[in-house]
């Protein structure tokens, strides 16, 4: 049974209080997409489902990577692999802020002590073609999560608009259990039959990861993937709309994405091991960036994105 | 005459857009009001994280009734043009009059334009300033496609008079106006109704927001001043960190926290950068140890324990913030100690690019270096120290601070270069050579400082103009026009003599001669080369290169205009003075721009230019009329006139006393000789006539004038100062 008032325990705990309150406040608690993604906007069920007309509540963990940050497990809050909580509600509801709070309170931030600040951060992510306003939520100073009114995703303007939430879930947890170090915060209940650490979790990961990104992983094979990843990507949007087999109208927008995902990692990865110069970069980015395009215009044209047979005739 | 509120509620505006947003409000609904007719007696804008407010004084209950009389065809038009009338006055048959007028009988109409209630254009002026409001950036939210800042709430909108108060009936997109509001998002949520302005204004203040940023702010900067001073301590003072932090809160509540003793050996600046950008503390100065020894916090709430668990939450943030930056001043400061020092710094800005044509930023620092050297002897500088000064001043771009702190270039610099063991000029020219920055900057003044500053700024210039990527209009990404007018202020404030044009060419040297072909088209064509000087000696072509300079010597002159009228000095004078030989070495036009506008300002002045214009008048015209140019010396043996005589007696004193006072460049004396000339002039045109009937006379006449406006062109172009 998990705590619903006092302070929480625990990693877990602070995320199974999230899974609660957002599954009472009407979110599909889905889970984390089975894939490598940089954060938990990639998840398809924000990327895309922000996109089309259709109605939107989910809500879900997701582990991401980000190459670059790995510092073998020594920094106190440095991951080169993390979690985030992501929200995604569409059309963004009037009370998403006081909702918002509410989930703070969940997990055990007592409104009447803390100072809870929306200080401006406009969202922008160059690899998804997508932007949004909002800010990021202080609490003592410290930012626990971003807060997004989705403008445009995709090179698509948002109609309606969804609002997202990202929480930084070690960050906020080691905040909310008072502990400093990332590898210190229990992840588990301290008292339970086999106490575990964040750091008997993941501090052998962090170092193992940390070597293969910066020194081993064979960029030759990386660099192969991504114009593989890429090629595939144009290939399946390229399919006809019908299906030969089935008959049915069957538009591939997510395995496409698939690609879009696994090439936009590839260039993450390719990033920390240092081969990508200046100039390049932006390249790369280009080149994810109009693979979101192609597989958001590919969306649109599905049911889940607002497609249907007679509006189209 | 009632009293309008208007309260426009939303979610958290940024506060850099708040004190914009509310004088745009007050802009645009006045604006709107009195063109309705609508006059007022005041109006006073005030904002919140959460609220723009605007109330309006002494409104007019509603808009004036207007009469006009409008004048329609001739009696006996077509029914047609009749009909039209009516319909475009909006009147019927039995309302026109016939009037005689000297062209006949002609129907007039009286049209009444009755008044509207206040509350009436209020709603149609509050829609269309909502609709339209000019927020830097704007969203739309949830299914509606209204745009504001962030998500709008609420809006309150009322009038109020002895008589009671009107709620203004208006409705924007499902958003209805209404007389309520609500207190502080967290100390006092509930709603909150109101029957005018100050019930408006005291209500909130017991609901914990002062609705003014300036007495937010002046309330932090008291408590936060008084809470140093407490512990024998300064706040350092930062207007603009103080009024965003009270765009940040509706409650302030200062709070003063110590940073750990570890972290106080780093600089005061990285201190201060890392508090300001992450946290927007406000640093506290220790005034014995002039070190930052703690901080202050602004928090938007009271709390049952006075702000200990804020503050302490604010602390640990901080602690982690300054562990970071702790940790990569040590190591920066473990590779300025090396045996390598800077130089694998430098190194590796081989592999950055600073712009894709112009090369990476080590190419760039070989450029800088060898024109800083080639600059350093006219500055005053020893050639081997701006050398190496350039060689190591942006070395610390490649340094982890830097890195994390952008904004910290220059200053680390300065840092890992003492640590380095480098010169001390050379280290301060690490900072000192992005300077000056903005207008307001201090320019520096260590010769070698100026000569890195110089040669950073004209290789930019002169590296972005040969790829043809100069500003246009407001665009310039590049800054350059920033770069041009430090330049300027470099050379105008150390007293620098520099033949720019010179320099220019060295540092246009580098460039790729078929990159400056294609630059060299671009080029503006007008340009005339005036600085001739020093390119006579060398005889070099006129060429692709030396139009791209002096395209940038224009640019250069353009620059200096806006400035020096910044500075109050008229455009013709400056044009006057351009128009002179050597006009790239900016100390020398700006001494004869400045000795110009001084000069006119006397009676003396006004001397000068009368004589020299009446001359040059008399004298243009016979040159226009013969097709030559009366510059050969007149002989004193064709003077038939004593004031003939006499005014070549005054040119020759005159140019005895002028001709040294210009080469000693004491420009006030040689117009001084040349005022005194007008005097002879005038006496000359009073009793002679120019145009006498004998010729060799006439040209010995015109050529004397000719001598007038040699002697007297030798400071400005006199032909081009207006008056």
């Amino acid at each position: 049974m998990t705590q619903t008032n006092g302070a929480p325990r625990s990693f877990q705990e602070i995320i199974l209080r999230l899974q609660n309150y957002w599954a009472a406040k009407g979110c599909a608690v889905m889970q984390p997409y089975d894939m490598e993604v940089g954060a938990g906007t990639f998840h398809p069920a924000t990327t895309l489902r922000s996109l089309g007309t259709k109605a939107w509540a989910a809500a879900y963990v997701q582990p991401s990577r980000r190459p670059t940050d790995g510092r073998y497990g020594e920094n106190p809050n440095r991951l080169q692999h993390y979690y985030q909580y992501q929200v995604l509600i569409k059309p963004s509801p009037p009370d998403l802020q006081e909702l918002y709070l509410g989930s703070l309170e969940a997990i055990g931030v007592d409104m009447a002590m803390h100072d809870i600040r929306f200080v401006e951060d406009d969202w922008e992510s160059p690899t998804l073609g997508a932007w949004g306003l909002g800010w990021e939520v202080w609490c003592d100073g410290m930012e626990v999560s971003q807060f997004t009114y989705f403008q445009q995703v995709g090179g698509h303007d948002c109609h309606p608009v969804s609002g997202e939430l990202t929480y930084g879930l070690e960050r906020l947890a080691m905040y909310v259990l008072g502990v400093d170090h990332v590898m210190d915060m229990p992840f588990n209940d301290p008292d339970a039959m086999i106490p575990l650490t964040y750091g008997d979790v993941f501090k052998q990961t962090e170092e193992e990861y940390a070597r293969w990104n910066f020194d081993v992983a064979n960029t030759e094979v990386l660099l192969r993937h991504f114009e593989e990843a890429e090629a595939e990507c144009a290939a399946i949007l390229a399919q006809e709309h019908q299906d030969p087999k089935t008959g049915k109208r069957i538009i591939m927008a997510h395995p496409a994405y698939d690609q879009c995902i696994k090439a936009s990692h590839i260039f993450n990865l390719l990033d920390a091991r240092g081969v990508i110069s200046v100039t390049e970069r932006q390249a790369y980015i280009g080149r994810v960036r109009a693979l979101a395009k192609q597989c958001a215009d590919a969306f649109v044209l599905t049911e889940a994105g607002g497609y249907s047979a007679e509006n189209a005739a | 005459m009632p009293d309008l509120l208007i309260e426009l509620f939303s979610e958290e505006i940024p506060a850099r857009m708040q004190a914009r947003a509310a004088e745009d409000l007050k802009k645009r609904v006045t604006d709107g009001l009195v063109e309705a007719g609508l006059t007022y007696a005041g109006a006073a804008a005030l904002s919140t994280p959460r609220r723009l407010t605007l109330a309006v004084d002494g409104l007019l209950a509603e808009s004036p009734t207007i009469r006009e009389e409008r004048k329609g065809p001739k009696v006996g038009a077509p029914d047609k043009a009749i009909e039209g009338f009516l319909r475009g006055a909006g009147v019927t048959r039995e309302q026109l009059e016939e009037r005689e007028t000297p062209k006949g009988a002609v129907y007039f109409v009286q049209i009444e334009k009755p008044g509207r209630p206040a509350a009436e254009i209020i709603a149609e002026v509050l829609e269309t300033t909502v609709r339209n409001f000019p927020w830097p950036k704007s969203m739309r939210w949830g299914a509606g496609s209204l745009r504001w800042v962030r998500p709008l709430h609420s809006i309150l909108c009322i009038l109020s008079d002895e008589a009671g108060t009107l709620v203004v009936d208006l409705d924007i997109d499902g958003i209805k106006a209404g007389n309520t509001t609500r207190g502080h998002r967290f100390m006092a949520p509930d709603e909150i109704t109101v029957t005018g302005f100050d019930d408006y204004a005291a209500k909130l203040k017991r609901a914990y927001v002062v609705l003014d940023a300036r007495e937010r702010a002046e309330a932090i900067w008291q408590e936060a001043t008084n809470q140093a001073f407490a512990n024998g301590l300064d706040v350092v003072e930062d207007k603009g960190l103080l009024a965003e932090v009270a765009g940040l809160v509706e409650w302030p509540v200062v709070l003063m926290g110590a940073i750990d003793e570890e972290f106080l050996e780093l600089p005061p600046e990285v201190l201060q950068t890392s508090m300001k950008e992450h946290q927007k503390f406000f640093s506290v100065k220790n005034p014995k140890t002039g070190r930052i020894e703690k901080f202050i916090t602004v928090a938007n709430r009271e709390t049952a324990d006075n702000g200990a668990t804020i503050l302490a939450g604010n602390q640990k943030v901080l602690s982690a913030r300054l562990a970071d930056a702790k940790f990569f001043w040590e190591n920066d400061l473990r590779t300025a100690k090396s045996e390598a020092g800077m130089s694998a710094w430098v190194e590796n800005l081989g592999n950055v690019t600073f712009h894709n044509k112009l090369g990476t930023q080590a190419a760039r620092i070989d450029r800088i270096a060898a024109l800083a050297r080639e600059i350093a002897p006219v500055v005053g500088a020893d050639a081997d120290l701006a050398e190496q000064a350039a060689r190591v001043a942006k070395a610390d771009l490649s340094s982890e601070m830097v890195y994390e702190f952008p904004e910290l270039q220059g200053l680390m610099g300065r840092y890992y270069a003492e640590a380095a063991g480098l010169p001390q000029d050379v280290a301060n020219a690490c900072e000192a050579h992005y300077s000056p920055l903005g207008p307001g900057d201090d320019v520096p003044s260590e010769p070698v400082s100026v000569a890195v500053a110089l040669a950073d700024k004209l290789d930019t210039l002169t590296g972005f103009w040969a790829i043809d990527e100069k500003p246009t209009g407001s665009k310039d990404p590049f800054a350059l026009r920033r770069a041009a007018l430090g330049v300027i202020r470099l050379v105008l404030e150390n007293d620098v003599r520099m033949n720019l044009a010179r320099v220019l060419l060295t540092a246009l040297g580098p460039q790729p001669s078929d990159w400056l072909k294609e630059a060299a088209k671009g080029a503006k064509a007008e340009a005339k080369l005036l600085a001739t000087r020093s390119y006579e000696e060398t005889s070099i072509e006129y060429d692709e290169k030396e139009t791209v300079l002096q395209d940038l010597l224009t640019f250069f002159h353009d620059r200096l205009k806006v400035f020096l009228r910044d500075q109050g000095i008229r455009h013709d004078v400056i044009d006057a003075c351009i128009a002179m030989e050597g006009n790239d070495d900016l100390t020398l036009l700006v001494k004869r721009a400045r000795a110009l506008e001084d000069f006119l300002k006397t009676d003396d002045g006004e001397n000068l230019l009368q004589g020299f214009k009446r001359a040059n008048n008399i004298l243009s015209q016979a040159e226009e009329k013969d097709g030559v140019e009366y510059s050969f010396g007149a002989d004193r043996k064709f003077a038939e006139d004593e004031t003939e005589t006499a005014l070549f007696d005054a040119l020759e004193a005159g140019g005895a006393a002028i001709s040294p006072a210009i080469e000693a460049e004491d420009f006030a004396a040689a117009m001084r000789g040349m005022a005194a000339l007008r005097a002879p002039v005038d006496a000359f045109f009073e009793a002679v006539q120019v145009n006498a009937e004998n010729d060799i006379i006439r040209r010995n006449r015109l050529n004397l004038l000719g001598q007038i406006r040699q002697v007297c062109g030798q400071v400005a172009d006199l032909t081009k100062v207006e008056g």
